[in-house]
């Protein structure tokens, strides 16, 4: 036991040494969250770089042709998709690869209109499993209304990639008067959620037995341009629409707040999150504002058409619960603060490192 | 009863707002109270409970992480023998990103090692029953509460007679480091929640003679903001009366005598060790290792990384942070080179530090 004679000397500061990862790309790269930011900074932007990739947004919104008169705007979109396993309760890797990218050109405020496929399959994939994929594809795209114009395939050895992984690209048209992207949030305006978040991490999760345990929760993956199209009919003064994939809410409100140069307030009792979400999340120690979603969107309009842009969203099947979960305001400017349960308030930040890896 | 209506009994804001006026009432004079373990420091910033007090209470942060306090020296010999070829070497997740001297266990991956995060020991067992032509080795870090279950993984080995199943251990215990502080010259505390998971497993008839020895009153504190709110009032109500009692402010998963069960399956497994925890020193008598008979399990010696030794550089103050000397923010790297992205030490990588807790959830405008 311990006295007073053998107590320990405290041997003052010490510490380890700083590692950056500068060197070689590790799972968090791929997070979505500040690893993935620090990668397009740092590596990405010094060689490939444009106007429409400096907005920061997932969508590029560029003329339509060269002469800088006319009206409308194209939105382009690209997205890959590596979920593991393909199949997941609500959905699998083809509706996915459909949804992700509807729903990156739907952001712009424009409707998505065509996408391409691009393949890559790992020799001794069964054909059965590729047709179910295909089937989910055909059917998410009938859905969403766009049209699949083009693709590509190409097969690795089996081991240099897992089963099949999907890059989608989309085109969309933004008409003409209409902007609306992460920089554009105003002090005053509300923060709108089309539902509960969470879901997607959590049910992919599930699907890999990785819980320990049942989880009873479905993917929210959905095309949203449909709900997308009645909250801007509703609200033609929207400012933001984005939708909180990888990283979660928390992430992606960041974002957003990094972009305008503003403050966002949450109020965390009104964050919807389905029960059985919050209880996988509390025991296995995740914050689900930093869960992945794929079938839900973010809505900043002004205060005076945010109740029309919630109706607008409820009457769709996606946004039935769609809820408003804060507001805009102007200092401290790009930071996230959600006022806590018990009345204190906290910083919400970015999400570091890797949580779930390879769930989109 | 289901999770969700467990805790949100204890979130209950109304009756959290009662404990909170009743602390305000009785507190008179300043105190200081330390939170031992890391998922109280995170659940008091995570609900912003330190602005709820009154400015009398000064709530700091100890050693409870047990990322943070694991010896670099460790973590060298994690990735020397993660990087071997023949190796799945198995971890709980917040141990991948710590630095060793040269690099971290996700580098390690990177490079091609075989490292897994685990949510069990269990499941690195089962890992070697799958991988015969392997071997499986467990970090198997923590305080009294991952004990039981890594010591399990170890008797379940033998009695599978495993040949290919290991661990790496680096457990620690909490009274010790709790001497540690109080016995330091420059001891602030004055009161202790003490770590609620920890007292499950131990009970807590190993405190009374430490808040004896010290004059320092403690309570038994559970993780909820309502068993927050509930321990620090305990505290407050015996500083104010200058009582010193340990009392039991988690009755509902903590008895005096603790799992009876859990400790037989640790003291099966492991005995008292000294060990050496980071930003603190070597602490006689203040963890486990493998017993003598149980040594094949022992992954150090099993890989001959016993003679790798490491220093640890002075470049922050994590050492002050662990002993509640100091807040994160008072670091001069805090929040600018010192980031959860690239953390410098490892109370900002954690998820159980006080640095990543106050850069989280209280970041200080740094710009």
């Amino acid at each position: 036991m311990l006295n007073d004679k053998n107590l320990p000397t405290i041997e003052g500061p010490v510490c380890a040494v700083p590692l950056r990862h500068a060197e070689q790309i590790v799972m968090g790269h791929g997070s979505g969250g500040r690893m993935t930011h620090d990668l397009i900074e740092k590596t990405f932007k010094p060689f490939l770089a444009s106007d429409p990739l400096a907005a920061g947004n997932d969508f590029a919104a560029v003329l339509s042709n060269n002469d800088g008169q006319s009206g409308g705007r194209l939105a382009v979109s690209t997205d890959s998709h590596i979920v593991t396993p393909l199949f997941f309760p609500g959905g699998d890797i083809g509706r996915l690869a459909v949804c992700g990218t509807v729903n990156d050109i739907s952001m712009s405020g424009g409707k998505a209109l065509y996408l391409t496929a691009g393949f890559i399959l790992e020799e001794g994939l069964r054909v059965e499993v590729l047709e179910q994929v295909l089937a989910s594809m055909q059917a998410a795209a009938a859905e969403a209304g766009v049209q699949i114009i083009a693709g590509d395939t190409k097969v690795v050895e089996r081991g240099k990639a897992d089963q099949i992984f999907i890059n989608t690209a989309g085109i969309g048209w933004i008409p003409e008067g209409r902007h609306v992207g992460g920089e554009l949030a105003q002090p005053g305006d509300a923060v709108l959620i089309s539902g509960t978040i969470g879901d997607h991490g959590i049910a992919v999760l599930s699907a890999r037995g990785e819980l320990g345990f049942e989880a009873e929760v479905q993917s929210d993956v959905a095309p949203l341009n449909q709900l997308i199209q009645a909250v801007l009919a509703a609200a033609p003064h929207t400012h933001v629409l984005r939708d909180p994939t990888r990283g979660g809410l928390a992430t992606t409100l960041n974002e957003i707040a990094d972009q305008s140069r503003v403050a966002i307030l949450l109020d965390e009792a009104k964050i919807p999150i389905h029960p059985p979400v919050r209880a996988a999340c509390e025991m296995l120690g995740f914050d689900a504002l930093y869960v992945a979603n794929e079938g839900k969107v973010i809505v900043i309009v002004p205060e005076a058409e945010a109740e029309a842009a919630l109706m607008a969203m409820r009457s769709s099947r996606y946004g039935t619960e769609a809820t408003r979960i804060g507001s805009v305001q102007e200092s401290p400017a790009k930071r996230v603060l959600m006022r806590t349960l018990i009345g204190g308030t906290r910083v919400l930040d970015m999400m570091s490192g890797e949580m779930l890896p390879r769930i989109c | 009863m289901d999770v969700q209506s467990f805790s949100s009994a204890f979130r209950d804001n109304d009756i959290i707002q009662g404990v909170l006026k009743e602390i305000r009432r009785t507190v008179t004079q300043p105190w200081v109270i330390m939170e031992i373990c890391g998922g109280q420091t995170h659940a008091i910033m995570h609900y912003g409970l330190d602005q709820l007090l009154p400015p009398e209470i000064e709530l700091v942060h100890g050693p409870g992480c047990p990322v943070c306090v694991t010896p670099l020296e460790l973590i060298d010999k994690a990735l020397v023998i993660a990087a071997r070829p023949d190796v799945i070497f198995c971890s709980y997740g917040d141990m991948l990103r710590v630095p060793g001297s040269q690099r971290d266990l996700f580098s390690v991956r990177a490079a091609g090692g075989d490292v897994r995060v685990v949510y069990s020991a269990l499941d690195a067992v089962k890992l070697a029953q799958q991988n015969p032509d392997k071997q499986v080795v467990f970090f198997a870090i923590g305080f009294e509460t991952t004990a039981p279950p890594n010591a399990m993984s170890v008797l379940q080995a033998q009695s599978l007679g495993l040949k290919n199943y290991s661990v790496l251990v680096s457990q620690v215990c909490v009274p010790p480091a709790m001497h540690a502080i109080l016995g330091s010259p420059a001891n602030r505390v004055q009161g202790f929640l003490l770590a609620g998971h920890v007292c499950t497993v131990m009970g807590y008839q190993e405190y009374p003679p430490l808040a004896e020895q010290y004059s320092v009153p403690m309570a038994v504190t559970g993780f909820e903001p309502l068993d927050l709110v509930q321990g620090i009032l305990q505290v407050v109500r015996m500083l104010e009366k200058g009582e010193v009692e340990v009392q039991n402010a988690y009755q509902r998963a903590v008895t005096a005598g603790g799992n009876k069960a859990a400790q037989a399956i640790i003291f099966k497994t492991f005995q008292q060790v000294d060990r050496n925890w980071r930003g603190i020193g070597t602490i006689p008598q203040s963890g486990w290792g493998l017993r003598p008979e149980l040594v094949e399990f022992d992954a150090e010696k099993r890989f001959s990384v016993e003679d790798i030794h490491t220093a640890e550089s002075p470049l922050c103050i994590a050492g002050e942070i662990l002993q509640g000397l100091k807040k994160p923010h008072q670091c001069p790297a805090f929040g600018l080179q010192c980031t959860p992205t690239s953390p410098l030490g490892a109370p900002m990588v954690s998820a159980e530090g006080a640095c990543s807790a106050y850069y989280r959830y209280a970041r200080v405008e740094s710009n």
